[in-house]
């Protein structure tokens, strides 16, 4: 690895975290395979790759999580052992998970005191961190009430506290799990600001993302890793995100896919007003209006957790919702009995969900099962008035399974025995096979490997050219500019604007998902820059 | 590939936990100075050596043929419901309700009007659980518990205060009318020319319970609702998604489950006694739970596991009755089974997942 | 009803109360730290036997007292394996452990005293007396509170005043220590305690540890202290019941404190009237004895507060992969 020997030959000092050939698998998957890593005190050091490339499961063992099966671990030069999460807090290894960490009812001083509470009683240790959370706040931005339930705080603050648990264990090292994930723009800017400030304190931080801008912005050096394996060690401002990506992947990344133009026909899809507010009374859709015609692809892109799942499951029937919908030029129910997903489809309307395992498939049951799920009450699949026709729905499933190329073809397989793109394709066959006139797509390739991602691709422009409508919902900004024929961003519950992908970049794009239109007087200039930063795509991001 | 064959998941760790659950009942034996290999054999000769002991074996297992198949209906739901005892209680009221409302010329008739009765009130007292469950979200398992009590309550209650019959002091209602007597194994196989025990109080019930078990096979696994009940048991949001309404199915999958432990009625109250006593059920609804968990929740299996713990209960009987080996071996061994099954579950399923696993890496 | 007469019902709330107490703080323990227990019933009754029966051969009820914290402990160990270990189900651990403390409590008695289930009656050292408070006998004439003093708060066994003692250290240890901070966060987000460092698994045992001592010490005052010896299923269901008094309180020490007398003056009136005339209406006695389950199932209905459970209880603790 040529990188890293850079790395080592520019700075004396012992690496604050090396690790010598790390092997860990889960049952028969190789997780990762011996790597090996350095990482410079006081630097910020990114490490990229795919979702499953290995990169959370490697930290996971730096944090004494899980246990390596092979390898050895060095903090500031000295061989170190950590078999639990105590070793590595007491090695000074900090940890932002992805899902945080936190006990939703308790105060933000009861989070961080837990596990290192001095001695048996807690009003000692409430009143020393209390003076240390104070301290820390100023020193790094990081303000929280300290006596705010966690339930009571937005995704943001959380974090920071999360970032307060690890300093307030004198972390010298902290790993940030993909933590711009559920953040907007303006709150990951923040949290930008947050780790150059500890940076400029000495302390090294290890950033794991899939987003290429944040190792652009933010980081000295980067680490690349794919299937398991570390591919290469970089200087950050010697290399470029499109060399990242090809390391990433393995190969050239193809930006564009080969598609027709679109021939929109009829209007199938009439949405108006709506409006939706969730089990915890959020307002999380707040009057969307849209249309989508025959023959055309509507991408709607935003930053997840703006609506945009809401939106499809509102269309899917799984959620409740106020304001108008019309398919093909009907009516069609948002509340009561028949707003639920079977009339939805008898409405010629498809749906495959943003999360393929929990909502798109039942795990447990067999391919030919899934198969049917949702449209298990056709007749084609009854024998008579009471039972169903296993036979039939058998012949038929493993055909389709054949056209989708599902591997293995194999009916009677249980869905969580296949891979991650051929559950995507199952569900696909199944929703495709019956050719709505609309069809509802939410992150069609997040988690399949890229092989099943141009099959997957490509059947849902297939069915575009067939003359079906379809919705696609994805935080991919390179799958909506490819795959959409007009494109429609979300921002809190609301379509800040549409554009058409030719007409169009990531910038402008990136702009409208931060919340700003043209027209609106831009609020401040921080926002602006948060939002050019997020909107900033592979090609022309900042160089660190 | 899933780690282990489907044979040995719904084979060989049912047996493996019964092989354990056994011979810690033996060490049970052996510590109370007993041989526990006499023990088995006086089982065997008692519960299956004679049409007698068969007539109770099989009696024994009707019951826990119904609170099984009633557990393993809800289970498939992944609704825990432990309160098969007090819907067969109120089964028995059910039953006892209809068989003494008119006097029946003929079981033909009482029989069908009875299952009709138990099944009712038996559903009736896993509605409201069910309905707290799918629109309150109240746990399911404490509510089931607590209406165990409060049926246990209530029927007492409706024997000393409304169902007595003047003057007796035995808190039972009448005696049910001839035409509610239920044939027995002995009156229908003597139809054959086969002999059976007359004394033993195994009845059509049995027969009924097969029938019972056909159903439920066909319900789960070849109709819609089936579908959607298992669907829903896996995962509740993929159910949602498919447009199957979560409280539709947790209440439909408790009133059948609660319907199926009512009929229970019909073997004990109708067949047996003939009349409605305190305690009726003596525990037959929580040994569902042991048949339904050792039979997998698959009628089949349920059915194996019945007449398994028919055989232990006059086995049991046959036991205390011969040896001083009381009868609450049974209740241990129901435990054990409860516990290597349901609980215990990894710990018997990790060490044989680990062999198959060792064995397929040396085959390739 | 007279003044004596009142005190008489409270006196003997007091006594039933108690091992409902018990056993409710034991599922507290329990219960905040994720592991739910259905299984209270069959621990006190393994402890009822075993304090009875060692106090009977020994002679000594503080043996006897020991050995019912032994062996209610035994069963938790099990229910702890069961649940914590091997990542069961807990509610079928907890039925288990109901029915095998049910079964070898009999076969165990049987063979050992061969008097049909039960243990011998207790004597003497064998079974807790009652304790009289310091001028409970000077101060019975002081009118209204010498009989409260006396009849009431004086005269009960030691346990008795154990269990209302643990109400308050319950509430300081939940809530103003460590332990507590720890137990309460396993409870709701055992991931949370993982990455912080705290072995979940030794959190668990440990709180799964202090149940089953609290639910032996339950036990024993069953069969030495409220009655002299042990007979066949003499929990009668209490068990439950505290599991009732611990969702009625929330999980919450001083609830449960309100929730156990209420349930156990409940018992007391069943226990003391048949049937109880109300205004020409008669309340039968099945409706006293009903009422703790039906209040129950009435609070978990929501109508009266929602019982919001701890969130992580009922289900094994496993790192995401």
């Amino acid at each position: 690895m040529p990188g890293a020997d850079t790395a080592e030959g520019r700075q004396t000092a012992a690496p604050a975290i090396e690790l010598r050939g790390i092997s860990k698998a889960f049952g028969p998957v190789q997780a990762n395979r011996d790597i090996s890593l350095k990482v410079m005190p006081g630097t910020i050091h990114g490490i990229v790759g795919e979702n499953g490339a290995g990169k959370s499961t490697l930290m996971s063992i730096l944090y004494g999580f899980y246990k390596a099966d092979a390898g050895e671990i060095f903090v500031g030069g000295q061989k170190t052992l950590i078999p639990d999460s105590q070793a590595a807090i007491k090695a000074g290894i900090g940890m932002v998970f992805q899902h945080f960490k936190l006990v939703q009812n308790f105060t933000v001083l009861e989070n961080v005191i837990l596990g290192v509470e001095e001695g048996a009683r807690l009003k000692a240790s409430l009143a020393k961190a209390r003076g240390s959370l104070k301290r820390l706040a100023e020193e790094y931005e990081l303000n929280v009430d300290p006596d705010a339930k966690i339930e009571d705080l937005s995704v943001g603050h959380q974090q920071r506290v999360e970032i307060l648990k690890a300093l307030y264990r004198q972390a010298d090292i902290l790993i940030l799990d993909e933590p711009t994930g559920v953040l907007t723009p303006a709150e990951a800017d923040h949290l930008f600001r947050i780790l150059d400030n500890l940076k400029a304190e000495g302390k090294t931080i290890v950033l794991i993302t899939h987003k290429l801008r944040e190792i652009m912005a933010v980081t000295d050096t980067v680490s690349v890793m794919r299937r398991g394996e570390m591919t290469a060690t970089l200087e950050t401002a010697t290399t470029s995100p499109e060399e990242l990506a090809e390391l990433m992947v393995g190969r050239k990344v193809l930006l564009r896919v080969d598609k027709k133009p679109a021939q929109p026909g009829q209007t199938v899809l009439e949405v108006e007003d709506l409006h939706v507010t969730d089990e915890d009374g959020v307002a999380r859709l707040k009057g969307v209006s849209f249309h989508v015609r025959a023959g055309e692809i509507l991408g709607i892109a935003g930053v997840a957790g703006n609506g945009q799942s809401h939106l499809l499951e509102v269309l899917g029937g799984v959620r409740e919702a106020t304001g108008r919908i019309r398919v093909n030029g009907q009516d069609i129910d948002l509340t009561g009995k028949h707003s639920d997903g079977r009339s939805r489809r008898a409405r010629g309307i498809a749906h495959v969900p943003e999360d393929r395992q929990r909502q798109g498939l039942v795990m447990a049951f067999k391919a030919w099962e899934n198969m049917i799920l949702g449209y298990h009450h056709d007749p084609a699949y009854q024998k008579n008035r009471f039972l169903m026709d296993n036979a039939a729905i058998r012949t038929e499933s493993a055909a389709s399974m054949q056209r989708f190329d599902v591997r293995p073809p194999n009916p009677n397989l249980a869905a969580r025995n296949f891979s991650g793109g051929n559950q995507q394709k199952i569900v696909l066959a199944r929703e495709i096979e019956r050719s709505p006139d609309l069809l509802l797509v939410g992150q069609p390739t997040r988690g399949v490997d890229i092989g099943a991602i141009e099959f997957i691709h490509q059947s849902i422009l297939d069915l575009r050219d067939a003359g079906k409508a379809i919705l696609l919902v994805s935080v991919e900004l390179e799958e909506i500019l490819s795959m959409s024929d007009r494109i429609a961003v979300i921002f809190d519950g609301l379509i800040m604007g549409e554009r058409l992908p030719d007409e169009t970049d990531e910038k402008e794009l990136g702009l409208l998902m931060a919340g700003i239109t043209d027209t609106e007087a831009p609020p401040d200039f921080e926002t602006i820059e948060a939002a050019l930063d997020a909107a900033a795509g592979p090609g022309d991001a900042p160089h660190g | 590939m899933d780690k282990m064959p489907r044979w040995a998941d719904i084979v060989l760790i049912p047996v493996f936990s019964l092989v354990l659950a056994f011979l810690l009942s033996g060490l049970v034996i052996v510590a109370i100075g007993e041989d526990p290999v006499a023990a088995v054999k006086l089982m065997v000769t008692g519960a299956l050596g004679s049409t007698y002991g068969w007539g109770y074996t099989l009696y024994y297992a009707t019951n826990f043929l119904f609170t099984g198949l009633a557990f393993a209906v809800a289970n498939h739901a992944r609704l825990f419901n432990i309160g098969a005892e007090g819907q067969a209680t109120l089964g028995g009221l059910g039953v006892a309700f209809v068989c003494l409302a008119i006097p029946w010329p003929h079981w033909a008739l009482a029989l069908p009007a009875a299952i009709i009765g138990g099944a009712l009130f038996g559903a009736a007292w896993a509605f409201l659980p069910a309905w707290l469950q799918a629109k309150r979200g109240s746990h399911i398992v404490i509510t089931t518990i607590m209406f165990n009590f409060i049926g246990a309550s209530l029927l007492n209650y409706m024997l000393v205060n409304v169902m007595r019959p003047t003057g007796s002091m035995d808190p039972a209602t009448a005696r049910f009318p001839p035409g509610a007597h239920l044939p027995t194994l002995h009156d229908l196989l003597a139809v054959f020319g086969i002999p059976f025990s007359k004394a033993a109080p195994a009845n059509i019930s049995f027969l009924v319970a097969i029938a019972a078990c056909v159903l439920v096979w066909l319900l789960i696994w070849r109709t819609r609702l089936g579908y959607e009940i298992r669907a829903q048991g896996h995962s509740e949001p993929a159910a949602v998604y498919a447009g199957i309404r979560p409280v539709r199915i947790v209440v439909l999958a408790m009133l059948i489950s609660g319907a199926l432990a009512g009929c229970m009625a019909v073997n004990n109250v109708m067949g047996e006694a003939e009349r409605l006593v305190l305690n009726a059920v003596e525990g037959a609804g929580f040994i569902g739970i042991a048949v339904a968990l050792m039979g997998r929740s698959h009628p089949f299996g349920v059915f194996l596991a019945a007449i398994l713990f028919g055989f232990l209960y006059q086995g049991g009987a046959e036991l205390a009755l011969w040896t001083t080996i009381p009868r609450e071996l049974i209740v241990v061994i129901q435990a054990l089974v409860i516990l290597f099954t349901g609980a215990l579950d990894n710990m018997v399923r990790m060490p044989l997942e680990k062999l198959f696993l060792s064995m397929r890496k040396g085959r390739g | 009803m007279d003044f004596a007469t009142v005190l008489q019902v409270l006196d003997s709330t007091v006594r039933l109360a108690t091992p409902l107490l018990l056993a409710c703080l034991a599922g507290l323990f329990s219960e905040r730290s994720g592991i739910f227990d259905i299984g209270l019933e069959g621990k006190m009754l393994f402890a009822a036997f075993f304090s009875a029966a060692i106090a009977a051969v020994t002679g000594s009820v503080w043996l006897g007292l020991l050995a019912g914290i032994a062996s209610s402990m035994a069963l938790a160990g099990i229910h702890g394996l069961a649940s914590i270990t091997f990542r069961g189900n807990q509610l079928i651990s907890g039925v288990a452990i109901n029915f095998l403390a049910a079964g070898l409590t009999v076969v165990i008695a049987q063979d050992w005293f061969q008097q049909g289930g039960r243990t011998p009656s207790l004597l003497g050292g064998a079974r807790f007396g009652p304790l009289t408070l310091p001028f409970a006998e000077t101060l019975r004439d002081v009118p209204v509170f010498g009989p409260i003093y006396h009849d009431l708060i004086s005269g009960h066994t030691i346990l008795v005043y154990v269990a209302f003692a643990m109400v308050p250290l319950t509430w300081w240890v939940l809530y103003r220590s460590r332990f507590g901070l720890r137990l309460r966060a396993v409870g709701d987000a055992p991931e949370a305690v993982d990455t912080a460092g705290v072995s979940v698994i030794r959190m668990r045992f440990t709180a799964v540890a202090i149940c089953g001592v609290l639910c032996g010490v339950a036990g024993a005052y069953l069969a030495t202290a409220l009655q002299a010896g042990f007979v066949k299923d003499m929990t009668a269901g209490r068990g439950y019941i505290a599991l009732a008094a611990l969702i009625f309180s929330k999980w919450r020490p001083w609830y449960a404190l309100s929730a156990t007398l209420l349930f156990g003056l409940l018992q007391a009136v069943a226990l003391r009237y048949q049937n109880i005339e109300m205004g020409g209406f008669v309340l039968p006695v099945q409706v006293m004895d009903a009422l703790p389950y039906i209040l129950t199932v009435v609070i978990l209905a929501g109508f009266v507060g929602r019982a919001i459970p701890p969130r992580a209880g009922g289900s094994p603790y496993v790192k995401e992969q």
